[in-house]
């Protein structure tokens, strides 16, 4: 579908780019490890290009008004009978959107990558790897109907196992990485569920083709259409860590610092919110459905937060911030805010990109200095470390910045998205869910009071306080490299104006806070890709509310979301910085209600004792059972023992003795005579 | 005549057959076979009173073959003797599995 | 009185039969075997074979038998006397056997039709009566059985070639 206006610019060099460079760090990697410098400038330097390829292109269709996606057939990939699936690639304002986010934040990583990777000897396939994945994450959002994004669905799940079990030699980490893959697989078990019933109800799984029947097809709340729906939100809870599947996440974090800024927390995991979105019209047409996918991301805020409250590992603090950051997400387009979700997507890919590669310069530092001493404490704990501010500085400033964006003090990047999700939990608080909406709100406005709480305590236990890493370490505490620091300062600045590019106008109209630039760009622009989900939802849902449900409008809730964070952030700083902290080696275990956060409320233990284990056990029991004794002993070696006791029979007659041998001779010619006589 | 001459020879073939099941020497299996030879070679004899002279000549042939095979027979003997010093049968078992 | 030799003669052969089966002693089985071959020799004259009944005592009382006893001498079995007889279960199932093979065989031969007279009888006595006894077996087998006489040759030093190797101490 051509449209006037604007045409595409080699939309299919932007997905090929990453492959080329998978093919040429590949072959480093397999051929000549050693050779650095190729990858170097091969690795980093098709995402320019592609980042580049993406901007012309978004910079083509910011001056036109695009109706309708544009669809680019390259092949006819699967037809099979009536099934026609095209190897087709499709550009709207929603994959424009995540192809920008997905090149230009994985350009920076692949930069900050060189240094922080530069020593590993898997260099070359370190950067294979994250090149496939950045490919494998472009057909997912540029896939044009349900297989491509599959395609493109499974390849990230790939990368991930692989970039999380890159130190494969140690075993935790291998583990973690076949944690993540199982946990994904069950996602992608209904993502391939929902596609097929998509495929047997409407005859197809072209985006625009199912979007367009589904209206006409699927009643309006039917059981149907909130089957595809929960099995496609099934799905999207696998890839983006939602309750019940986000524990592979935390785990996870076993790979390179880079790999978990990049894909467990600005583009893979985000993958859910996007098909959600994406997938928006289906959603809009099952409400039912919709109170799931926004309870189970409230949910999944509020209780990954609390997690994060007692964890000490910097990357495990991280790492659920990132689930409740994503069950934010998952809130906003389950009232129907797809627009909001897809802003808080962007504004998190920043600011958590950040917090996650400020960890890994501090990790990076505190790491050189123990390995210089041949000290065997966790570089990652944060018990060990504190007062990193006086060796760090700029490390320091930029992880202010990214913990100020995720708390949602304004002006920085999260206030605006995260504040506008909470509004608009608040908002769909009518007709007959409203109870359900108010209590998701309610729970954002703890997760983000937790958040504020969880980042503080980071940073003071990070960088504040006493020294807890040793005098003699302390020397040999340095800054990261240019090619690591400069990443980091591009990135604070996109978390600081991220959120101008979208702010409500019910914010521009207040006086200090509204003293910036832009307003409710992002919205504008994805309108007309979320049009027909709105189109649905609009009159069925009736107007937002215009008050919250304690009343208020939406910017005197935005300055109480701000001043509870600033307060939680300062009483938060003063009450930290009085605790006394201890080396990990020389802590006590937590105690209490701290332990069982510490303990992630046994989640895992959980799992482990209700599925695991009977899993495990039912195996088993099948393996001695099915397998060993009835498949193995009954039929593999029964069919063997047999024809051996047959044979055994058979030697038995066998003596050796003329005699028998004569007799048998004479018997079977007295038989012949028989039956001659008879 | 004739009728019991052929009961006698399946009679002396019997006797040849027990003697092969039950004896172990292998001269006296030998000489069983040599004795069913021999309840065959009645049986032909008689025979050719009712059907002419060809019986009595394949009885000549049966000798021959009768006797090439004790000939060689014997000497199989006598090479088994020489190697295990003994003709019972009981410890040649090596025609087995 | 042909009647009554042919009835001597053959409880002597089977006589002959039982004690060469049932003797420990080889010599002694070896004799009664004689003992049946004659025995046999005479049932071929009152059957009028008499060429036939001369070479069953020439060639096999005479030749093999004595080669049998000179075996048994050579390897010094005359007083072998360890018993060779198998278990009682086999010496009932030998002779259940052998009864059972007589009895068939029996049934077979004396079955009605399975002998059917053609005159055989005159017609050799005719034979002898025109050349003798042993031209009466000569002409046919000179002229219509020529080439199996002259295989039975190659058979015989076939024979006696093998029984040199086999016997012989080494190769």
């Amino acid at each position: 579908m051509e449209h006037a206006g604007f045409r595409p610019v080699l939309l299919g060099l932007i997905v090929l780019l990453p492959l080329a460079g998978f093919v040429i760090n590949g072959a480093v990697a397999l051929l000549a490890p050693a050779r650095k410098r190729i990858v170097t400038w091969a690795g980093p330097g098709v995402l320019a290009l592609a980042f580049a390829l993406a901007l012309v292109n978004f910079f083509g269709m910011l001056g036109v008004e695009l109706e309708q996606a544009i669809v680019r057939d390259y092949w006819s990939w699967m037809p099979v009978g009536n099934l026609e699936v095209a190897a087709a690639l499709q550009l709207d304002q929603l994959s424009m959107l995540m192809t920008l986010i997905v090149t230009g934040v994985s350009f920076v990583i692949h930069v900050y990558s060189v240094g922080y990777m530069g020593d590993d000897p898997g260099y070359a396939r370190y950067f294979a790897y994250l090149n496939l994945f950045v490919f494998f994450m472009l057909v997912l959002v540029l896939g044009a109907n349900f297989p491509v994004m599959f395609v493109g669905w499974e390849g990230v799940g790939l990368c991930s196992y692989l970039l999380i079990g890159f130190w494969f030699r140690d075993r935790e980490k291998a583990d973690a990485g076949k944690k993540a893959f199982i946990v994904n697989r069950i996602g992608d078990l209904g993502f391939m569920v929902a596609m097929l019933l998509l495929f047997t109800n409407l005859g197809s799984l072209d985006f625009e083709e199912v979007f367009r029947a589904a209206p006409a097809t699927l009643a309006y709340g039917g059981a149907l259409v909130t089957t595809i729906t929960l099995f496609l939100f099934l799905g999207a809870t696998g890839k983006s860590a939602q309750i019940p599947l986000y524990i592979w996440l935390p785990d996870a974090m076993a790979g390179p610092t880079p790999v978990s800024a990049l894909i467990h927390a600005a583009t893979m995991v985000t993958a859910g919110v996007y098909m959600v979105a994406r997938t928006g019209v289906l959603f809009a047409l099952a409400p039912v459905s919709m109170i799931v996918v926004a309870g189970i991301g409230a949910l999944t805020a509020l209780f990954a937060a609390t997690i994060g409250l007692a964890q000490y590992d910097i990357k495990k603090v991280l790492a659920y911030s990132t689930v409740s950051q994503l069950g934010y997400m998952f809130l906003a387009v389950g009232v129907g805010a797809f627009g909001t979700g897809m802003f808080h997507l962007m504004t998190h890919a920043f600011f958590k990109a950040l917090l996650f590669r400020g960890s890994g310069a501090v990790i990076h530092a505190v790491h050189g200095a123990f390995h210089h001493t041949h000290k065997e404490w966790d570089p990652q704990d944060m018990r060990n470390m504190g007062g990193l501010r006086h060796y760090l500085p700029l490390t320091w400033i930029v992880m202010w910045i990214g913990t100020l964006a995720i708390s949602g003090v304004w002006p920085f990047a999260g206030f605006f998205s995260k504040d506008e999700i909470i509004w608009q939990a608040a908002a769909r608080a009518v007709g007959p869910f409203a109870p359900w909406f108010t209590a998701f709100w309610a729970m954002a406005i703890a997760a983000a009071v937790l958040t504020a709480f969880y980042m503080t305590r980071l940073m003071i236990m990070t960088f504040h306080g006493e020294i807890r890493c040793g005098a003699a370490e302390c020397t040999h505490l340095h800054e990261v490299p240019a090619v690591m620091s400069l990443p980091l300062v591009v990135l604070a600045g996109l978390s600081t104006v991220g959120g101008w590019v979208n702010m409500p106008h019910a914010i521009a109209e207040l006086p200090v806070l509204g003293w910036l630039p832009s307003a409710e760009w992002i919205h504008a622009w994805l309108e007309p890709a979320v049009r027909p989900a709105e189109a649905i939802l609009g009159p069925r849902l009736g107007a937002l509310n215009e008050a919250a449900p304690l009343g208020g409008g939406e910017a005197f809730w935005a300055a109480v979301a701000f001043a509870l964070a600033v307060v939680v952030i300062g009483v938060g700083s003063s009450v930290v910085l009085r605790w006394k902290y201890r080396p990990a080696l020389e802590s006590l275990e937590p105690v209490g209600l701290k332990k069982v956060l510490y303990r992630k409320w046994y989640v895992d233990e959980a799992y482990e004792t209700l599925i695991v284990r009977p899993v495990v056990a039912t195996s088993r029991a099948l393996w001695r059972l099915v397998d060993e004794a009835l498949i193995d002993n009954v039929l593999v070696n029964g069919a063997g023992y047999t024809s051996r006791a047959f044979g055994w029979a058979g030697s038995r007659l066998q003596t050796g003795q003329l005699n028998t041998y004569a007799f048998a001779v004479v018997l079977g010619a007295l038989i012949l005579l028989g039956f001659m006589l008879l | 005549m004739l009728t019991r001459s052929l009961v006698l020879s399946a009679i002396l073939f019997g006797l040849g057959v027990a003697g092969v099941v039950v004896r172990r020497n292998a001269i006296i299996l030998f000489m069983c076979i040599e004795l069913m030879l021999n309840a065959v070679n009645l049986a032909f004899v008689a025979l050719s009173r009712a059907a002419g002279i060809e019986g009595q000549i394949f009885v000549f042939f049966v000798m021959t073959v009768a006797a090439a095979e004790a000939a060689v027979g014997l000497a199989i003997i006598i090479s088994i003797f020489r190697h295990a010093e003994t003709v019972d049968m009981k410890n040649f078992n090596l025609l087995r599995w | 009185m042909s009647d009554l030799l042919w009835w001597v003669f053959a409880s002597l052969a089977i006589g002959g039969g039982l004690g060469m089966v049932t003797r420990k002693n080889p010599i002694a089985s070896l004799l009664f075997l004689v003992l049946t071959f004659f025995s046999l020799a005479a049932l071929y004259v009152l059957l009028g074979a008499h060429f036939i009944a001369a070479i069953q005592v020439i060639v096999y009382a005479g030749a093999i038998m004595v080669l049998f006893l000179f075996v048994i001498m050579l390897l010094n079995l005359g007083h072998d006397y360890r018993p060779d007889v198998r278990g009682g279960a086999w010496i009932v199932a030998g002779f259940a056997t052998a009864g059972l093979t007589g009895w068939l065989l029996t049934r077979v031969l004396t079955t009605e039709g399975a002998v059917v007279a053609q005159g055989g009888e005159l017609e050799i006595a005719a034979a002898v009566r025109e050349w003798n006894a042993v031209g009466a077996i000569a002409l046919p087998l000179f002229r219509d059985y020529l080439v199996p006489f002259e295989l039975t040759s190659v058979l015989l030093l076939v024979a006696i070639i093998g029984a040199v190797l086999l016997a012989k101490r080494r190769v």
